[in-house]
């Protein structure tokens, strides 16, 4: 073990847990997860890679957080109303980890940049908001061989797979964008918060148990959950072949993001 | 017939059925936001109209779910 005192201190719940233990605290220090979007699901993955030790972490968001993400993106604070959310959020986990190495993108994920930030990350998680931005970066996965956490939120209800090459893709389940006009306003649907925390976790967990490579990854399943019941469920799906070697459809800008994009 | 939807055992008072109807019957309110599984396989968007359904098949409907800002 290349643990030095205050690691085997600091991740000591992890290294005597059977199926983590040193080895595995070894590999997340070694991991590289990039995290796409620093909003209600991008928070969470990122205070709990940060805390695991996962040694690189890249995230990309384009916005500035708003008093209105403050009540589901925990890693923004209301002195941060303003600032670009990768940096809101880059100072947090630095402050849980000195040990986790942050790549800040201040940037769109767009299919110009994808296959480059790609390259250098072991996992991918998709804590975007809009349908185009969750194909393109499966599409982006798949073609560039990248296992990734889809993970989507609605209302009180959650939904989260993963995907690793050979394994049902988010393309499998959902082939096409739904049409721009069956999208009702954000102002009407709404986000019961503590649902991205929830899904979050989840997805977190999903990156920590692929690179410490303990149990069985939520492939060929999707997990559903509705928080106002609080019923969870997971439903099998299959992959079926895409031959997806190159972008596909436009990935244009969804309604919901003319606001903060424009 | 007998379907299971979304796990639960259901009798539907219905010999004839297609995926479309189902839909409706079940106020499914946009079936553009709707991935149908039907006994394992995801069904494309153009056969929700012309799929009958069967005594004791197995439907599920996988909504579309956006992410922070409840995109959907």
């Amino acid at each position: 073990m290349n643990l030095n005192e205050e690691q085997i201190e600091r991740y000591s719940r992890h290294i005597i847990l059977q199926g983590v233990g040193g080895d595995g605290q070894e590999k997340l220090l070694n991991g590289k997860v990039l995290i796409i979007g620093a909003g209600g699901l991008g928070a969470p993955v990122a205070l709990y890679l940060a805390a695991a030790g996962v040694g690189h972490i890249g995230i990309i968001d384009a916005d500035v957080v708003d008093i209105s993400n403050l009540q589901r993106q925990v890693i923004h604070f209301t002195p941060d109303i303003g600032r670009p959310k990768v940096e809101s959020a880059k100072e947090k986990m630095n402050q849980i980890n000195p040990d986790v190495n942050v790549t800040t993108y201040y940037d769109l994920f767009t299919k110009d940049n994808a296959l480059d930030i790609l390259k250098g990350y072991d996992f991918v998680v998709d804590g975007t908001d809009s349908f185009p931005s969750k194909f393109l970066i499966n599409d982006a996965c798949v073609i560039a061989g990248k296992p990734f956490s889809h993970g989507g939120i609605l209302r009180f209800d959650g939904q989260t797979m993963t995907h690793v090459p050979g394994t049902a893709s988010y393309r499998c389940v959902f082939k096409e964008p739904p049409p721009a006009n069956a999208v009702p306003t954000c102002s009407q649907a709404g986000v019961f918060g503590a649902v991205a925390g929830m899904l979050g976790t989840i997805q977190a967990a999903e990156a920590i148990r692929y690179l410490t490579g303990v149990g069985e990854l939520l492939t060929n399943r999707v997990l559903i959950f509705d928080a106002l019941n609080m019923k969870f469920r997971t439903v099998k799906v299959k992959p079926s072949e895409l031959g997806l070697t190159d972008f596909r459809e436009s990935y244009d800008q969804p309604v919901c993001d003319l606001r903060s994009r424009a | 017939m007998k379907l299971q939807i979304n796990g639960e055992h259901e009798v539907i008072d219905q010999e004839q059925l297609t995926v479309s109807d189902l839909l409706v019957l079940k106020a499914v309110k946009m079936p553009e936001m709707v991935s149908v599984e039907l006994n394992g396989d995801i069904l494309d968007r153009d056969q929700f109209s012309t799929t009958q359904l069967n005594n004791e098949d197995e439907v599920e409907f996988l909504y579309f779910m956006g992410g922070g800002i409840g995109a959907a």
